[in-house]
């Protein structure tokens, strides 16, 4: 079975989309030459030429909104935005223009767009190049939220969200770039909406996004030892959510636990226990327990920053907490 | 320019049309029989039209908040307009956009827009796909003299710029951002001036003066279709009724009749008006004729709007999404 990294794959599925669609241009900051900040999109610029792998200025608005409207008027645009952090500066573009434009014209005007960025501390890049506030888009209607946790979800997802015709934000995890997994070498879709189960358990239900996933499956593997068997979920889009599939988990093991990296407070994990609180009440038999980042900006000394990030420690303390139920 | 008579009486036309669709949603308003926010265009018809007047069906717009102007002149239907601002089933957004998102995909209309300063980047993105389609369309962003000191507008013009887009700028400078007037807004008197910035031609105008807007146009857009890039076009001009309906008195927080008189005295409709009558293109008859004509055009439209059904409940749900999808390819 071949192996590729996380970057690979995207890059891998990037390069196959468009040679079969010649609606597809990328835009971004250092994607061309440079082959982006983390190489996603290396090479893509000798095979693709400068019409459709173009480097922009520094314009996160400008060069967002320029996807937006060149999705309307025929093209399939894939925006790099280099840290999810930035984002913000094209705020407007991407939750009042992008998310909206479909539903302000009563569905005249679509906007086949993919918008990729990453989250994650761990590279000693501070408060403005780390975070992880990819749960804040789940709160725009309009856009769906894709957040692949392995090489093999990263290229079936880009399949799918080049083969959508709504905006998308493609939520990468720098800490997974050099991952590597198996991915066929085929073409394959991954359907929105469909959780993966990506370990089966009678225990306790984990929901898990992104790098939480493998450390989520770590401890899983330590538990079994024990006799405890988690369940790991893996959403792969936020939105939409498999809500199905996470309810069916959760009536069977009684035991809820979130995993995302983004800060606790108003996060991902808050609508998961939020939605199993309203569906699955009476199944419960333990509170609900969120892991994810503390409600703090996201430190430099390697020493905090390695202390801010969600890991197999905060996973067993959850399952200990989780286990005095029991 | 030598233009076509039956083009001046067409140009002539739609910015009556503007005036009187506009006048009747002063009344409609003032009554209460529209719901909503409503930004009218009144005093500023020439831009729209002048502007528009040098484009194909193909081509593209993207229009402001105050966008009831731009897209009659791209050939929005009234009907449809109005039965949108009833917010009804039959207007253009099926009553989920209103007045600030009037959109038409089909003929070039990339939407107007809540947001100052939120079409420009659109526009780009318009102007990069025709480019990279190899078609020769062309795309005029509207945006006001308030927008005109967002990041976009830096944004937007830096990038057409380096990549020579086919996008003209046109900045209706109405000396007004909301309450806030120019002066206090920015330094420069000419917004055109920033052209420079991006090594791009750039023009100042009367934009009162259909005509000449329409030469500037003309110009910039010849610019853009032979592949030669982008042009700042701004047309000075005025707004008559305050930022929107509701605005009280007209504007009198930050403005007098006084202000407002002279500007009424440049009514761009009277001045083209007179162009018309003594070069002999339109007679006094045919000038009642076509104000007959679209005030009929325009009862029909209310009718329409009112005979319209308002959207279900369930129809909330809808247009979130795109249901159609792309196909894996």
């Amino acid at each position: 079975m071949r192996e590729i990294t996380y970057a690979q794959a995207i890059n891998e599925a990037l390069r196959e989309n468009m040679r079969r669609n010649n609606r597809i241009i990328l835009m971004g900051e250092d994607i061309g030459r440079y082959g982006g900040i983390f190489q996603v999109t290396a090479g893509l610029l000798n095979e693709f030429g400068p019409d459709r792998v173009i480097d922009t200025p520094i314009s996160e608005a400008g060069f967002v909104g320029t996807c937006v409207g060149a999705a309307m008027t025929g093209l399939h645009p894939v925006a790099e935005v280099m840290f999810i952090d930035f984002t913000t500066c094209a705020m407007d573009m991407i939750v009042n223009q992008m998310a909206k434009m479909h539903y302000m014209s009563g569905g005249r005007g679509k906007v086949p767009f993919v918008l990729r960025t990453n989250i994650g501390a761990g590279r000693g890049a501070a408060a403005q190049h780390s975070q992880s506030f990819h749960s804040f888009f789940m709160h725009i209607p309009g856009l769906k939220v894709v957040t692949p946790a392995t090489p093999y979800d990263a290229k079936g997802l880009m399949n799918m969200a080049l083969a959508d015709e709504n905006p998308v934000v493609f939520v990468e995890h720098k800490k997974l770039f050099i991952t590597k997994g198996h991915v066929p070498e085929e073409s394959y879709a991954i359907p929105f909406g469909k959780a993966d189960i990506k370990r089966e358990g009678n225990d306790i239900t984990i929901v898990a996004t992104h790098a939480l996933v493998q450390k989520t499956l770590n401890v899983a593997e330590e538990m079994s030892r024990e006799g405890i068997e988690i369940e790991v979920l893996d959403p792969r889009t936020i939105s939409p959510l498999d809500r199905e599939t996470i309810l069916n988990s959760v009536r069977k093991t009684g035991k809820l636990i979130t995993a995302d990296e983004g800060c606790v407070s108003g996060g991902f994990g808050s609508e998961v226990a939020a939605i199993v609180a309203q569906e699955a009440f009476d199944y419960l038999e333990a509170p609900v327990v969120r892991v994810g980042s503390p409600d703090t900006p996201v430190p430099f000394s390697p020493p905090l920053e390695q202390f801010y990030i969600p890991d197999e420690g905060n996973i067993r303390e959850a399952v200990n907490k989780i286990l005095e139920y029991q | 320019m030598v233009l076509s008579k039956q083009k001046k009486v067409e140009m002539y036309r739609t910015m009556v049309k503007i005036r009187s669709f506009e006048e009747r949603i002063v009344d409609l308003y003032a009554r209460g029989l529209v719901p909503g926010i409503a930004h009218l265009y009144i005093g500023e018809e020439a831009v729209a039209v002048g502007a528009c007047a040098n484009l194909r069906e193909d081509d593209y717009i993207t229009s402001t908040h105050r966008g009831h102007g731009h897209v009659i002149a791209k050939g929005a239907d009234v009907k449809f307009m109005m039965a949108e601002l009833f917010g009804k089933t039959t207007g253009y957004c099926k009553g989920k956009g209103g007045s600030m998102h009037i959109a038409d995909v089909d003929i070039g209309i990339l939407g107007a827009n809540g947001i100052a300063g939120g079409g420009l980047p659109i526009a780009v993105g318009a102007g990069i796909s025709s480019k990279y389609r190899k078609t020769d369309q062309v795309t005029i962003c509207f945006f006001g003299d308030g927008a005109s000191n967002n990041g976009t507008f830096h944004e937007s013009l830096n990038l057409a710029a380096v990549h020579k887009l086919p996008v003209i700028f046109t900045c209706e400078n109405n000396q007004y951002a909301i309450s806030t007037e120019q002066r206090m807004h920015q330094t420069i008197k000419d917004i055109s001036i920033r052209a420079v910035a991006y090594d791009i031609p750039g023009i100042t105008v009367e934009g009162n003066d259909i005509m000449t807007v329409y030469e500037a146009v003309n110009k910039a857009v010849q610019w853009a279709r032979s592949g030669k890039g982008p042009t700042l076009v701004e047309c000075k001009t005025y707004r008559w009724r305050g930022h929107h309906e509701g605005d009280p008195n007209l504007g009198e927080r930050y403005r007098s009749k006084e202000d407002i008189k002279p500007w009424i005295e440049k009514c761009p409709i009277k001045r083209f008006e007179r162009v018309l009558l003594k070069k002999r293109v339109l007679t006094q008859a045919k000038i009642d004729h076509i104000k007959e004509t679209i005030q009929k055009e325009i009862d029909e439209a209310v009718e329409f709007a009112n005979a319209s059904p308002f959207p279900k409940h369930g129809d909330i749900y809808e247009d979130v999404f795109e249901e159609e999808m792309g196909g894996f390819r």
